[in-house]
């Protein structure tokens, strides 16, 4: 079955003979397919027919899905954050700092990471699960013989999707902490909306939102295609799309803090 | 005179791991020609009709669809032929996040088989009447019957008038009297367009009425092939057992 797929993807030198998928059967086979699986997805990216129908109604769906959870997880981080650093701020009489502070966490670290953390769990698992039920239902296969390359329509769009929808996402995420800071400021003194507004800004830098907004590209990227890839992959019989969707959520949250610590090893290079 | 030749297949193996499905298939189809396969549950009918349009890819053999080298031919050619050959799917395989509309329109529009949008929906209404469900143009798969989704799945089937129709179990899940239309149904395309057409079925009464020649796969090899007469009454009673 693995065996098949890799050379349906048309990287037909790649070929892992059964014998060693046995005795070998593990994380560098998996690796492996995954990069040709990647290399695939890419070259179609660039390939017509471009499927901006598709696209369009997977960005929404994947947008809409993860809206109320990101955005209330994001209002709250703001609200939680800033009653417990308040106090440690007031120690040193810095509490001016604080909304400079909150927000410089939101936007550098604490936004991307959370909204990708819940896309994970949310668009990798849905993704996987509906790409694999395709896959066991033959769907996949149908769209095959219908002239219809599902690389390009089924996968190309969802790794597009959610390469667009994470870092609007996350940009909400940003938005509403920034909201739930502010209200919780707002209990300890009262603070108006621009004052709090041009204190969270004032170190917020050029540096501090690229590559935090790169990165969520990135985030988005890897959360769409490792979906596809669990998905599209996956066995025969209905257990699978269960499985699928289980090992999306992992690798997808992994994929997330390795691809953080990357970015901030990178940025602290520069 | 002897008929054209559409499918040919010669000496196919596949495997999965150490299970060998396939293990030397050799079958030819004509133009015009109903051929039904016979066998046993889990024998490899489904594995040979999908190695036929290379969904699955086979170790070892030949296969010739409308005079190419599908195992050699390049993604373009292998979209060609894939367009002129129809294929049922055991399970229906209809898109669970479209319409029956969109289920139908979408072969349609993607290999651009007519040029108004217009002519399309007529397309779709035509070929849902054919099948006896226009009713369900607009509902969902999940809204369906299992029944009336196979029928859904053979209306888009036909839809592309194809060549070649791969039918994989036609009338599985179906009551005597719409298995019987469904029957009927396979004889009038094939007399209307005089297509070619490969039938996996256990249902006896549809390959009675449906084929033209029999082939029996045990094992992963054809063993027995003949016309439903000649092989509904062999002499051999493991081949009569098939056939009650
Ligand atoms: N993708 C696959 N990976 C592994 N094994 C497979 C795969 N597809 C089919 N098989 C195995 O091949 C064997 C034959 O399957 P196939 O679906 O062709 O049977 P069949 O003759 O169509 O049976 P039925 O009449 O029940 O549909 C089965 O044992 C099945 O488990
Ligand atoms: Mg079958």
């Amino acid at each position: 079955m693995k065996k098949h797929i890799l050379s349906r993807l048309s990287l037909k030198s790649i070929h892992v003979s059964e014998e060693i998928r046995h005795s070998y059967n593990g994380i560098f086979i998996d690796l492996g397919e995954l990069v040709v699986f990647t290399i695939n997805v890419i070259k179609q990216l660039f390939r017509p027919p471009y499927e901006y129908k598709e696209l369009i109604k997977q960005g929404f769906i994947l947008g809409n899905k993860s809206f109320g959870l990101v955005s209330v997880t994001g209002f709250i981080m703001g609200l939680v954050l800033t009653m417990q650093m308040n106090p440690v701020l007031a120690d040193f009489g810095a509490q001016s700092l604080l909304p400079s502070a909150i927000s410089v966490a939101m936007v550098r670290e604490l936004g991307p990471v959370i909204t990708g953390l819940i896309c994970a769990g949310k668009m990798s698992s849905g993704i996987g699960a509906e790409i694999a039920a395709m896959r066991v239902t033959e769907q996949i296969d149908a769209m095959e013989v219908s002239g219809t390359n599902p690389l390009g329509f089924v996968v190309t769009t969802r790794v597009m999707a959610a390469m667009i929808t994470v870092p609007v996402l996350v940009i909400f995420a940003d938005a509403f902490s920034l909201f739930g800071a502010f209200l919780a400021v707002n209990i300890f003194e009262d603070t108006s909306f621009t004052l709090f507004m041009d204190r969270s800004f004032s170190m917020l830098g050029f540096r501090d939102l690229m590559p935090a907004t790169i990165k969520t590209v990135f985030f988005g990227f890897f959360i769409g295609l490792i979906g596809c890839y669990k998905g599209y992959n996956a066995g025969i019989g209905t257990e699978s799309v269960g499985k699928a969707a289980n090992s999306a959520v992992v690798s997808a949250s992994l994929t997330i803090f390795v691809i953080d610590l990357v970015f901030v090893l990178i940025t602290n290079l520069l | 005179m002897q008929k054209e030749e559409v499918i040919v297949v010669k000496q196919l193996y596949k495997s999965f791991g150490d299970k060998h499905i396939l293990r030397g298939i050799d079958l030819t189809l004509h133009k015009g020609e109903n051929l039904g396969i016979v066998g046993k549950s889990g024998t490899g009918k489904s594995v040979l009709a999908k190695c036929i349009v290379r969904l699955i890819e086979p170790d070892k053999g030949e296969i010739n669809v409308l005079g190419t080298d599908v195992l050699a031919c390049d993604d373009a050619e292998l979209t060609g032929i894939r367009k002129k050959v129809g294929y049922l799917f055991q399970g229906g395989a209809l898109y669970d996040s479209m319409s029956v509309r969109e289920n139908l329109l979408f072969p349609v529009r993607r290999t651009q088989f007519v040029d108004k949008e217009q002519d399309s929906e007529e397309l779709v209404e035509n070929s849902l009447r054919s099948v006896g469900l226009l009713d369900a143009i607009d509902k969902m798969p999940g809204e369906l019957s299992g029944g009336m989704k196979k029928r859904i799945a053979l209306a888009r089937a036909l839809i592309l008038k194809p060549e070649i129709i791969l039918y994989d179990e036609p009338t599985t899940g179906l009551d005597a009297v719409t298995s019987g239309e469904i029957s009927e149904l396979i004889i009038k395309v094939k007399e209307e367009y005089g297509t070619a057409s490969i039938i996996i079925t256990h249902d006896m009464k549809c390959a009675k009425i449906a084929t033209d020649n029999i082939q029996i796969m045990k094992e992963g090899v054809f063993v027995v092939e003949g016309t439903y007469d000649e092989l509904s009454a062999s002499t051999d009673k493991e081949i009569r057992d098939y056939f009650i």
